[in-house]
C-alpha cells in the first residue's frame, strides 16, 4: 500500500486552535443567560459571558436582530454611551460579575463550528465572536444559546415603512436601550405579548391608542387582561389594521378594518416571537417544530444547551402557529398583489406567488407562465429553493423581516402545515458582519502558504492544446497548480 | 439504431444540459434526481464562464451570449472578466496566463493598475494591475440551471425529483432501464452525470471512474454599488458581483470528505469565512465595510487529474466535470448529447477527456495524493 501522501493545497493543519478557550461559554446576558453563566461560575468552571447588546446603529437600521422599525432615536448611533445605557439596563448581571464571569457586551456571536459529517479540519469546537472593530474564535466544552426570541413581521400595506416593528424591538428600545423615538402606538395582538407590550409601553409613558385583535376574544392570559383594563387600555377584538398611512417620517395612522382611523406614529407587532435558533441551525444542531413554542425549537446536543426563550416560548397551551396563520390570512386580506413581502430586495406578493424573478431581469413569457404552483407540481416546497429564485429572504436583514412569512405562504400555496416545510437554512455568519472585521487579520503562516483559488491540482488549468507539449511543463512552471496565491 | 429514449441521472447543470440538448433533437428523455434539481455544487458555485483551459472552450464561448434566448429564462449571463493583483507574485502568474491565452488566440489584454481601478472601483492603492479577458464572463448558478430545467419540460422533458437510482438492468452489455425509488424507467441510453455520486453509479455498470470528492466555500456581501463589469476575480479568490450587486466569491483550501451513496446530508462551512473575507477585503478596500450576509459550502467531485470525463462505454455516456461544470455546461450537454446520438462529439476533439487515461491507476491512488478525509 502507498503512502499517505500530502496535498498542500487541502485544509489539513491550517486552522490554529484558538486562542481562548472556556469550560462553559454563554451566548446572550438576559436573565436565562446571565443565570446559566452565573451557575456555572459557582461550581468553578471559567465561563465567558457575551452580549450583542447594544449592537450598532447600523444593524438597527436592518432590523437586526429585532424588528426596529426605523424608530430608534439618533443615540444608538453613539456606540460608547450606548454600552453604558445597556449595562446600567442590565442589573441582573452584577452577581455574574461577582462570581469571576467574564463579561463581554457588544459582542455577537456569529457562528458555531465543530467537527462532523464533511469537516475534521477544526481545532476542537469555537463559536466566532466580534465586536464593533474585529472577530476570534475561542474554544469551549459547553455552551449555552440564551439568545431570546426575535420579532415575527407580517407584511400589511404601509408596513414597509418606518414604524411599524416588533414588540421585542420595542421592548429592546424602552428597556435596555433608552432610545424609542415614538409616542402613540396601536399593539397588533391581544395574546400575552401583546397585552405584556402594550403595559410596557403604558408604564413608560406612551399613549397606547388600542390592542387590536382578529379574533373575538382577548386571547392572552386572565391576569394580564385585567392589568390591561386597569390601566384603561382598550383592546379592540374583532378588529384588525388595513393600511398604515405616513410620510417621510413614516407612520402617520393605521386604518382600520372596522372603518375608522387611529392617529399614531408606530404600529407595534405582537403577533409571536420566534426563537432564535440560527446558531444552532447553522451549526447543524437538532431541532423540532413545537407549535405552542413559537415554531422551530432547538432541541439540546452534548455540548449545546438552551436557556430562556431560544430553547422556545413557555408553553401555556396557546397554539402560536394557529394564531399567526390567523393573523396572516386577515393581514393578507388587506394586501394587494404589490404590496412588499421582502423589504430588503424589494419584492411583492405578486412577484413571490408568481415565482418571478427581480426587476432588475426581464420576465421573458415562458418565465411568466411560471409559478408557486407550477413548482410544487414538480416537488414539495422548499423555501431555500424559492429564496433563490425569487430572492425573497436573500438580503441584508438575513431573512429576518420575512422568511417567517413566506414559510407560511409556502405552506398555505402547497396545502401543507407549516412543520411540514422544510426550515429555510441560516448560515453563519448569523449577523451581518462587515468584510474587514469578520476577517482573519492573523491568519496562520500555513493557510497563507497553502492557498489556491481552487483546488491546486498541476494539470487542471492546462489548456488542451497543450496537454503533452512542452507548454504543459512550462504551464506547471509558472502555475504550479496554483492560481493567483 | 439512435436513442429514443434516454434517461439521465442527474439534475445539475451537466446533466440538464445533456437532457435538454437531447430533448433538441426530438429525443424522450426523463431526468432522475436524488434531490431537487440544482441543489449541489450546480447552484452554489461562482459562477465563471470562461474556461480557455477546455476543449469545450469554443462552444461554451458561442453558447453563453445565446443562452436566455435558446432556453427562454434568464441566466444572467454577463460578459467578460477582469482577474487583478494586489502582490507582484498574483501579478506575475496573471501576466503569464494572458500570453498563454493570447497565444491560444483567446484575446487577453493587460490593464495597468490604474485602468484596473478605473474599470473596478472598488479596487484599491493596493492594486499592481491585472488581466482582461475579452471573452468569457459569468452568470447565475441557480438561476441557470433551473432554466435548464424549465427549458428541459417545455420541450416535453420528465424531470423527475427526489428519485434516487437503485439500480440499472443490463442485457447484453447494455442498460436496458434504469431503477429508481420512483419506479423504473426503460431507455435505449442512459446519462450519467451524477456529481459526486457519478463514480458509484458508473461502477454498477462496471465502468471504473476515480473520484474523490472534496468540500470547498464561499462567501457572500450584502449589495455593493454596480461595478461595470462584475467578473473580478484575483487575490487567490474567485467569483462575481451578481447583478444584486452582492459580491459573491470563494477560493481556498478544501477539505478531502466522504459520504454514503446518497450524497451528503449536510455542507458546513468553516471559520475559512473569515480567511475568504479577508482576500476580499484585500481584493476591493472599498467593500472592507460591506457585510458579509452568508457563508456556504458545496461539494465537488475530482478526477485525478482534475479535468473533466466525457465518454461512452456501450449505451452508457458519463459526464463529470472536476469543478468546472456549470460554466461548461451549455457545451458539456452538447457534447454528451452527440456521443449519445452519434457516438462521438461532432464539434470538436474531446479524446483527451476520455476513460482510459485512467486506466491501470492504482486502487490507492487517493492515498497516494493525500486526498482523504481528515
Amino acid at each position: 500500500m502507498s503512502q499517505r501522501g500530502h496535498d498542500p493545497h487541502a485544509i489539513d493543519g491550517k486552522f490554529p486552535a484558538p486562542s481562548h478557550h472556556y469550560d462553559v461559554v454563554v451566548i446572550g446576558g438576559g436573565p436565562s443567560g446571565t443565570e446559566a453563566a452565573l451557575k456555572a461560575a459557582q461550581v468553578g468552571t471559567k465561563v465567558l459571558l457575551v452580549d450583542e447588546n447594544p449592537v450598532s446603529g447600523a444593524l438597527i437600521g436592518t432590523d437586526v436582530p429585532f424588528f426596529f422599525g426605523g424608530r430608534a432615536t439618533t443615540a444608538v448611533q453613539n456606540r460608547e454611551r450606548m454600552v453604558e445605557t445597556v449595562f446600567m439596563n442590565m442589573p441582573w448581571l452584577e452577581p455574574a460579575f461577582e462570581a469571576g464571569v467574564e463579561v463581554q457586551l457588544a459582542t455577537t456571536a456569529w457562528g458555531v463550528y465543530r467537527n462532523g459529517p464533511l469537516v475534521g479540519s477544526l481545532p476542537g469546537q469555537v463559536v466566532g465572536l466580534a465586536d464593533a472593530e474585529r472577530s476570534w474564535l475561542v474554544g469551549f466544552d459547553k455552551l449555552v444559546i440564551a439568545t431570546g426570541a426575535r420579532d415575527l413581521p407580517l407584511a400589511f400595506p404601509g408596513w414597509n415603512q418606518p414604524g411599524v416593528m416588533g414588540a421585542k424591538a420595542l421592548a429592546m428600545l424602552l428597556e435596555r436601550y433608552d432610545a424609542f423615538a415614538g409616542r402613540r402606538i396601536v399593539v397588533v395582538g391581544s395574546h400575552d405579548l401583546g397585552l405584556e407590550t402594550a403595559l410596557l409601553a403604558k408604564a413608560k409613558g406612551l399613549e397606547v391608542l388600542a390592542i387590536l385583535e382578529l379574533r373575538n376574544t382577548v386571547q392572552g392570559n386572565t391576569d394580564l387582561a385585567a392589568q390591561v383594563a386597569a390601566a384603561g387600555i382598550q383592546v379592540r377584538c374583532g378588529v384588525t389594521p388595513v393600511e398604515a398611512k405616513g410620510g417621510l417620517d413614516g407612520v402617520e395612522a393605521l386604518v382600520l378594518s372596522d372603518g375608522e382611523t387611529l392617529a399614531c406614529d408606530s404600529v407595534v407587532m405582537g403577533v409571536g416571537l420566534v426563537p432564535m435558533i440560527e446558531l444552532n441551525d447553522a451549526a447543524d444542531g437538532p431541532r423540532r417544530f413545537d407549535a405552542n413554542r413559537g415554531g422551530w425549537v432547538p432541541e439540546e446536543s452534548e455540548a449545546i444547551a438552551f436557556a430562556g426563550s431560544c430553547a422556545g416560548l413557555v408553553n401555556t397551551g396557546f397554539d402560536h402557529a394557529s394564531y399567526r396563520q390567523d393573523w396572516m390570512d386577515a393581514l393578507g386580506g388587506a394586501c394587494g398583489g404589490d404590496t412588499i413581502i421582502c423589504q430588503c430586495e424589494e419584492m411583492t406578493l405578486a412577484d413571490l406567488t408568481g415565482l418571478q424573478p427581480p426587476r432588475y431581469l426581464e420576465r421573458p413569457p415562458a418565465l411568466q407562465k411560471r409559478s408557486l404552483k407550477t413548482l410544487l407540481q414538480d416537488g414539495p416546497p422548499n423555501q431555500d429553493q424559492v429564496k433563490r429564485l425569487t430572492r425573497t429572504g436573500m438580503g441584508q436583514c438575513q431573512g429576518r423581516r420575512c422568511r417567517d412569512q413566506v414559510a407560511m405562504i409556502l405552506a398555505a400555496e402547497a396545502g401543507k402545515n407549516l412543520a411540514e416545510v422544510p426550515l429555510a437554512t441560516h448560515r453563519a455568519p448569523v449577523r451581518p458582519l462587515p468584510l474587514k472585521v469578520i476577517a482573519d487579520w492573523e491568519e496562520s503562516e500555513a493557510m497563507r502558504a497553502g492557498w489556491d483559488v481552487w483546488m491546486g491540482i498541476p494539470t487542471q488549468w492546462v489548456p488542451y492544446a497543450d496537454i503533452g507539449t512542452p507548454y504543459e511543463e512550462e504551464n506547471r512552471r509558472r502555475l504550479g497548480g496554483a492560481m493567483a496565491l | 439504431m439512435s436513442a429514443q429514449k434516454v434517461v439521465v441521472v442527474g439534475a445539475g447543470a451537466s446533466g440538464l444540459s445533456a437532457a435538454w440538448w437531447l430533448a433538441r433533437s426530438g429525443v424522450s428523455v426523463t431526468v432522475l434526481d436524488k434531490g431537487i434539481v440544482g441543489w449541489e455544487a450546480s447552484g452554489r458555485n461562482g459562477g465563471g464562464c470562461s474556461h480557455y483551459q477546455s476543449p469545450l472552450f469554443k462552444e461554451e464561448q458561442r453558447l453563453w451570449p445565446q443562452m436566455d434566448e435558446l432556453l427562454g429564462y434568464p441566466t444572467e449571463f454577463s460578459p467578460e472578466r477582469i482577474v487583478m493583483a494586489v502582490t507582484p507574485r498574483q501579478l506575475d502568474q496573471y501576466h503569464y496566463i494572458a500570453e498563454m491565452n493570447n497565444r491560444l488566440g483567446h484575446r487577453v489584454d493587460l490593464l495597468d493598475a490604474s485602468q484596473v481601478r478605473e474599470a473596478v472601483p472598488l479596487a484599491g492603492d493596493n492594486c499592481l494591475g491585472g488581466i482582461h479577458y475579452r471573452f468569457g464572463g459569468h452568470a447565475n448558478p441557480h438561476r441557470s440551471v433551473q432554466a435548464y430545467a424549465w427549458a428541459l419540460q417545455d420541450l416535453g422533458g420528465q424531470i423527475v425529483q427526489h428519485s434516487p437510482v437503485t439500480g440499472f438492468q443490463v442485457a447484453s452489455g447494455t442498460v436496458t432501464a434504469v431503477e429508481s425509488t420512483s419506479g423504473t424507467y426503460e431507455c435505449d441510453a442512459v446519462v450519467i452525470a451524477a456529481g459526486p455520486q457519478t463514480g458509484q453509479l458508473a461502477a454498477q455498470v462496471g465502468i471504473d471512474l476515480p473520484l474523490a470528492n472534496a468540500r470547498a466555500e464561499m462567501i457572500v456581501t450584502e449589495p455593493a454599488p454596480m461595478m461595470k463589469l462584475g467578473g473580478v476575480d484575483g487575490n487567490g479568490l474567485y467569483g462575481r458581483q451578481t447583478l444584486r450587486g452582492n459580491l459573491a466569491y470563494g477560493g481556498g483550501p478544501h477539505e478531502w470528505v466522504e459520504f454514503g451513496d446518497l450524497g451528503p446530508e449536510t455542507k458546513p462551512s468553516t471559520p475559512l469565512t473569515r480567511n475568504l473575507a479577508r482576500r476580499l477585503a484585500e481584493l476591493f478596500p472599498g467593500a472592507a465595510h460591506l457585510n458579509v450576509i452568508r457563508s456556504w459550502a458545496g461539494v465537488i467531485e475530482m478526477t485525478p487529474d482534475g479535468r473533466p470525463v466525457i465518454d461512452r462505454r456501450e449505451n452508457v455516456t458519463v459526464c463529470t466535470m472536476s469543478g468546472v461544470g456549470f460554466g461548461l455546461s451549455p457545451a458539456s450537454g452538447h457534447a454528451v448529447s452527440d456521443l449519445v446520438l452519434e457516438g462521438r462529439c461532432s464539434f470538436t476533439d474531446i479524446e483527451k477527456l476520455g476513460l482510459s487515461r485512467f486506466d491501470g491507476i492504482e486502487a490507492d491512488w487517493r492515498i497516494s495524493k493525500g486526498w482523504l478525509p481528515l
